[in-house]
């Protein structure tokens, strides 16, 4: 090791100044910038995580857990006594006890019953996994369908794409409520048509995004490297094209995932989506909503769409955590 | 010299990134520099050394995710560092201005020039918008822009690249600033662009008087424009001292390496061409009579001609430099020998057997010939495939390796281009910059080709990275005996590797021949232009250049494709009206030289003559600067 | 530029086609027949195949489209299936002053406010007033519209105790103010509605510009903040907030079903519902072509503003 102090010499253009080195110490190319950091939740991520876990184990565990039956009726001799509180009853009629607006309803019915004197809490319970599973799974539909197509478009050249994405525009341009109600009018309101039928809507916007991420790698020059070497299209859609669109798609499926369940809770709460007696959020919101006009009671009708908005609005955090974190670039393509 | 005459000075500057887990890491560690009034201080580094952030603390900016780590920055005797933005305000563009490397991205697209270049004093309210008007207008002038009354008038994509550059450098004169900061004006300029900008730059500081700070990658830049050198690396200074002391006298290790690294001006007889050896009958590649372009139009031929009648020969073993300014048909040329794009006139030969024009319908074996390497290593690795996977592939799919083989092969392959065998099992984004660009190497080397396709691989390269990658194809051609087609718009570059040089200008082959001829008069007007725009590592060339400059003729204008004649005709400060614009040039072969042939109206002995009148010119120049020096 | 703009109109006239195609074939593809439906179940098959033949149902089906395209540029959407006597044309217009009203009225409030909200919070990023204004926006862009039409129900209806939960009564002979008034549940819904959306994509917009390099060159010019934000990157960032508004347009036309019965006023989109409850193909053709054609007009105009606002396409070299 030799360390050479500095040496300082001055002169009309300034003074000449030589760091002390070490001649043995070689100098390495500077790293570029370092790897992307890991994805962490915020606190409002976290926030939504625990809402969005809640409704999950809710989804699966409700029909063992809930205290009634989806369609019992818990008090079926004197419901009248049970009612849930009315607007203005601020005090309770036998007791004279101050109950206030958003009294809870006694004997186990937590938040009273509805406009059919069915338990809200248990068909709460029962609908969590049918709006979950049913948006769930069209989802996935509506993923595998866009995503084939929508990297099939942009692997298949400009001709293919041209015909898929004016035939796609098309179906983008008449609202999705409009296509659902067809739809689901035409083959009837079974759960699987349902799930169908959200599954192909959402399938134009899917193959959409799927498409723009397509088109962004196609043009990469590993894409062009591999075409170079003589590669398969095959090759090329699982090798090169897919490791890289997975990340953004998946990552964009919470947002999807979103926007399907209000579209089936929209359904249910027009009354064309999942059929009486099941229980839905969506539909409960539109049995009870007379509850809420004519002045009767709030909780019927706040107690699902509460549901609903903290199930989405729980994801939505989450998504939007994981957009930040890839540079909101997903919240440009919305 | 006295304190007033300081400008700007840190003392102990510190600067740290903030991570995301919000741990600071130090890119600035303690740097002292002063900038006196009237001097140019030129911040050297590589990327990564913390000029840029360094040069824009004179502003009192960090870049997003950087912060203050202590010490300060007095711009005029002030701490930039302990204000805030409406404290700042009042400097920032009136004491101190900036440049950026890339005036497209910096001129705001959507507003027309004039209220850009004028917006800084009229806001700070140092000049009425008539003065502003005024002082632009003048600074048009001075920086010779074309129609200097009325360019301000227009949008900054409807100017040239060069033209905004200079721009820029009217917007940050127009208040009249104590301190410039130029950020690598003229790095992402072609050769030609860059010594006119250079010049306009020169001339601007020297009359305004204003200190500045230059940062740059370029040594031969900072020895044009430079009084006082800053080495920077790591974030550290390194060493620092007068201009003349650090070109001719570098003591630190890291900026004899810097030094080292800078490349030698291009000239007849540097070049360290192939030996001969692999020599065989037939040439590797060849491309006959290539018309190539975009785009579909009538009657078979392309909306868009690039390429026109091209003939290049690639003899085995050999190097051949293609060469020549941004959109001049470089690239065009490798994608069609690569089957990306098919020509649609003329042919390709491989070996002798003519290839199809098509990627689609070439053999494999016929593509495991020729391998492409991208200029970008960034994007030409999948950033989700691993290097084992990369280097790998091409191995299985040509050679059909698998398992342990596979596996020892790729090893070699990392062994070959000096990276450790680890790096097998990273990812691309765990390498540096030059790493990325040996694994590209290496895929391409995997394919066991006799023909590489290296479009501009060290230009996205700092000089001692670069440098190590031309020295890694020089022993790679030494060992395996594969041929080369090296693009590049970098002529030192090419000279120093190439064994042939194809000197391309708007599509059409200008001149071509091996090095040392084509480096060697006669000259084709083109490339005596190329060669003489190459800055020189020596303090004064630009003022000698400058001098000979004027019989080059319109050295500003931009490459425009013509149908007819010759296209440099409106550069070409030896064209003959009625005959150049007209009439294709014929090919005239040097009597002198073997292969040597250039394409112009001009007869050999012309060339010669004018190169001898030119040299002339540059003697006179010499003496003229050399006496005004002494008087 | 024309020709862009050309181009763009040529794409929309192919995209209104092409809905006309699949809003036909799919109408034709549903169980049940016209003149079935239209005559009931009882009908006798003579009386059914002579209604087929009055309504030209026994024609090739390409003739079908042509005839039913052709009338519907001209105006004529047909008749009613469920009720002969009804024109489309005359339920449409029962309808549609309705959805004009709450949308205009909506686009008026709604639109400025929400962008501005979304300029002033990318003008002031990481703020608490960006924070909350981010949460929300974040909370109410996921929230189901029955959840918003709740929440407004419980704070005007039941806390402030102003309104009803329900549109009650005619508009006729109402002034501007008392319009408000009338559909004043249903507007600060569709404003909440919208303005989750035009927030957030705003403040993307502009917070993107914000991230070039000409603000960076115009912070290190000395450029206030209210002027880079003014001059120097909102005309940048037209292009994208136009697009986001044309699209929340369109969907206070055609999206509005949920909030239409939800506090029960007659509009076009709840219309859908009746002719899908009464089988009504004709009245669901009309309509599909009615709201393609809003969503493609209002997605042409905004592609043309981008144009325009792009000065390398305004001014070409």
């Amino acid at each position: 090791m030799t360390d050479t102090t500095q040496t300082t010499q001055s002169s009309d253009a300034g003074e000449h100044y030589v760091a002390p080195f070490d001649a043995n110490v070689s100098f390495d190319e500077l790293q570029d910038a370092p790897p992307p950091a890991k994805f962490k939740l915020s606190i409002t991520g976290w926030v939504g995580a625990i809402v969005v876990g809640f409704w999950l184990i809710v989804a699966i565990t409700g029909p063992f857990i809930a205290p009634f039956g989806e369609n019992e009726l818990p008090f079926p001799d004197d419901y009248s006594e049970y009612q849930t509180p009315r607007l203005g009853d601020a005090t309770d009629p036998e007791t004279g006890e101050e109950r206030g607006f958003f009294a809870q309803v006694y004997n186990g019915a937590l938040m009273g019953t509805d406009a059919e004197d069915r338990d809200i809490l248990s068909r709460i319970m029962y609908g969590a996994g049918r709006t979950i599973g049913i948006s769930f799974v069209a989802t996935t539909i509506a993923y595998f369908l866009g995503v084939i197509l929508g990297i099939g478009a942009a692997v298949a050249g400009p001709r293919v794409d041209m015909i898929v994405s004016r035939i796609n525009d098309a179906f983008l341009s008449l609202p999705s409520i409009m296509l659902g109600l067809v739809m689901v009018a035409a083959f009837g309101s079974t759960i699987p048509v349902l799930i169908v039928c959200a599954g192909l809507i959402y399938t134009t916007v899917v193959y959409r995004l799927a498409r723009g991420i397509g088109m962004d790698i196609m043009v990469m020059d590993y894409v062009e490297a591999a075409k170079v070497r003589g590669e398969g299209i095959w090759w090329i859609v699982t090798k090169e094209i897919w490791p890289n669109a997975a990340m953004p798609l998946i990552s964009d499926f919470g947002l999807r995932l979103i926007y399907v369940i209000l579209f089936i809770s929209s359904l249910s709460f027009l009354g064309l989506g999942v059929q009486p007696p099941q229980a839905d959020w969506g539909n409960m919101v539109k049995e009870n909503l007379g509850a809420l006009q004519y002045g009767e009671s709030i909780i019927p009708v706040v107690a699902p769409a509460v549901a609903i908005a903290t199930l989405t609005v729980g994801i939505n955090l989450i998504v939007d955590d994981i957009s930040a974190h890839a540079g909101g670039k997903l919240s440009k393509r919305m | 010299m006295s304190d007033d005459d300081i400008v700007f000075e840190t003392k102990d500057l510190r600067i740290h990134a903030m991570r995301d887990d919000g741990s600071e890491l130090p890119i600035v560690k303690g740097v002292d520099i002063q900038v006196k009034r009237g001097q140019v201080v030129a911040l050297i580094g590589e990327s990564g050394s913390g000029k840029t952030t360094i040069s824009l603390s004179s502003l009192g900016y960090c870049k997003p995710g950087l912060v203050w780590g202590g010490g300060e920055a007095n711009l005029l005797g002030h701490d930039v560092t302990k204000m805030d933005t409406e404290e700042l305000r009042p400097f920032r563009g009136e004491k101190v201005a900036y440049l950026a490397q890339s005036a497209a991205a910096t001129f705001n697209p959507s507003i027309r020039i004039n209220e850009q270049v004028t917006e800084a004093p009229v806001l700070h309210g140092t000049k009425t918008q008539e003065e502003a008007n005024k002082r632009a207008n003048e600074l048009y002038h001075a920086l010779e822009l074309p129609n200097p009354d009325s360019i301000g008038d227009r949008y900054p994509h409807q100017v040239s690249g060069g033209q905004l550059q200079r721009l820029m450098a009217a917007m940050a004169l127009c208040g009249d600033p104590d301190l410039l900061v130029l950020d690598e004006p003229t790095t992402a300029l072609d050769v030609t662009t860059q010594i006119e900008v250079l010049k306009a730059f020169k001339k601007v500081i020297k009359e305004e008087g204003a200190a500045a700070i230059y940062v740059t990658h370029d040594l031969a830049v900072v020895a044009q424009i430079a009084d006082y050198i800053v080495v920077l690396y790591s974030g550290e200074i390194k060493e620092k001292g007068p201009v003349d002391v650090i070109v001719n006298n570098p003591q630190h290790p890291y900026t004899q390496r810097l030094m080292a690294a800078v490349r030698p001006t291009p000239s007849a007889g540097m070049g360290d061409g192939a030996d001969g050896s692999h020599r065989r009958e037939a040439p590797a590649l060849e491309a006959r009579a290539v018309d190539a372009g975009y785009g579909k139009g009538s009657d078979g031929k392309p909306l868009v001609q690039i390429l026109r009648d091209v003939n290049v020969t690639i003899e085995r073993g050999h190097t051949v430099g293609v060469i020549g300014e941004s959109g001049c048909g470089k690239s065009t040329l490798a994608r069609v020998m690569a089957g990306l794009l098919p020509p649609f006139g003329g042919q390709i030969n491989l070996d002798g057997g003519e290839l199809p024009g098509a990627l689609t319908s070439r053999k494999r074996s016929e593509l495991q010939k020729i391998q492409f390497v991208y200029q970008m290593a960034d994007t030409a690795l999948n950033p989700r495939q691993r290097i084992g996977d990369i280097l790998g592939r091409p191995l299985e799919f040509y050679h059909n390796l698998r398992g342990e083989k596979k596996r020892e092969r790729v090893q070699q392959l990392l062994e070959l281009v000096e990276l450790p065998k680890e790096f097998a099992a990273r990812f691309p984004h765990e390498l540096s910059g030059g790493q990325k660009q040996r694994v590209n190497l290496a895929r391409s080397m995997a394919a066991e080709p006799e023909v590489m396709l290296c479009d501009e691989v060290t230009s996205a390269l700092d000089s001692i990275v670069g440098a190590n990658v031309i020295k890694l194809l020089k022993g790679l051609r030494k060992e395996t005996g594969v041929s080369f087609v090296f693009i590049s718009h970098d002529l030192s570059t090419v000279a120093s590797f190439a064994d042939e040089i194809v000197v391309l200008y708007a599509g059409r082959v200008a001149e071509k021949g091996p090095v040392d001829q084509v480096l060697a008069p006669p000259f084709h007007p083109y490339t005596r232009l190329l060669i003489s725009s190459v800055p020189e590592m020596r303090v004064g060339w630009l003022e000698e250049t400058m001098g000979s400059r004027e019989a080059l003729a319109g050295i500003s204008r931009g490459v425009t494709i013509t149908k007819v004649g010759c296209p440099f005709f409106d550069r070409c400060p030896v064209a003959i009206d009625g005959t150049c614009d007209k009439i294709d040039p014929p090919k005239r072969a040097d009597p002198h030289g073997h292969g040597h042939v250039i394409e112009c109206h001009r007869e050999i002995d012309e060339l010669m003559a004018e190169t001898a009148y030119a040299q002339a010119q540059i003697d006179a120049a010499d003496a003229a600067a050399n006496a005004g020096g002494e008087a | 530029m024309y020709s862009m703009i050309l181009k763009r109109l040529g794409i929309g006239a192919i995209t209104v086609v092409a809905v006309s195609v699949i809003i036909f074939l799919g109408t034709k593809v549903l169980p049940g027949d016209a003149a079935q439906i239209r005559l009931g179940q009882s009908a006798t098959p003579e009386a059914v195949a002579a209604l087929r033949a009055e309504l030209g149902l026994d024609l090739p089906i390409y003739q079908q489209y042509l005839q039913w395209f052709g009338n519907f540029i001209t105006g004529n959407l047909g008749q009613s299936l469920s009720n002969p006597d009804v024109q489309i044309t005359s339920l449409i217009a029962d309808r549609y002053e309705n959805t004009l009203i709450v949308s205009v009225l909506t686009a008026i409030i709604g639109v400025p406010i929400s962008l501005a909200l979304g300029v002033m919070a990318a003008m002031f990023p990481g703020s608490i007033y960006d924070r909350i204004l981010t949460f929300t926006s974040v909370t109410l862009v996921a929230a189901p519209e029955f959840f918003t039409a709740t929440l407004m129900v419980l704070i005007f209806v039941f806390a402030l105790g102003i309104g009803n939960a329900v549109v009650v009564g005619s508009t006729e002979g109402k002034d501007l103010f008392q319009l408000i008034a009338h559909f004043a549940l249903p507007i600060a819904t569709l404003c909440f509605v919208i303005a989750s959306q035009l927030i957030r994509m705003s403040r993307a917009a502009v917070l993107n510009v914000m991230s070039s390099p000409y603000i960076e060159m115009a912070i290190l010019k000395g450029v206030p903040r209210k002027r880079i934000i003014l001059r120097h990157a909102l005309f940048n960032a037209i292009g994208p907030i136009v697009n986001v508004v044309a699209l929340n347009l369109a969907y206070l036309v055609t999206g509005v079903i949920v909030i239409e019965i939800y506090f029960g006023y007659q509009g076009l989109a709840s219309l859908i519902v009746q002719g899908v409850q009464t089988r009504d193909f004709v009245l669901i053709q009309g309509l599909g072509m009615i709201f393609c054609g809003t969503y493609v007009v209002l997605m042409l105009a905004a592609d043309i503003a981008a144009i325009v606002s792009n000065p390398r396409l305004r001014h070409p070299k």
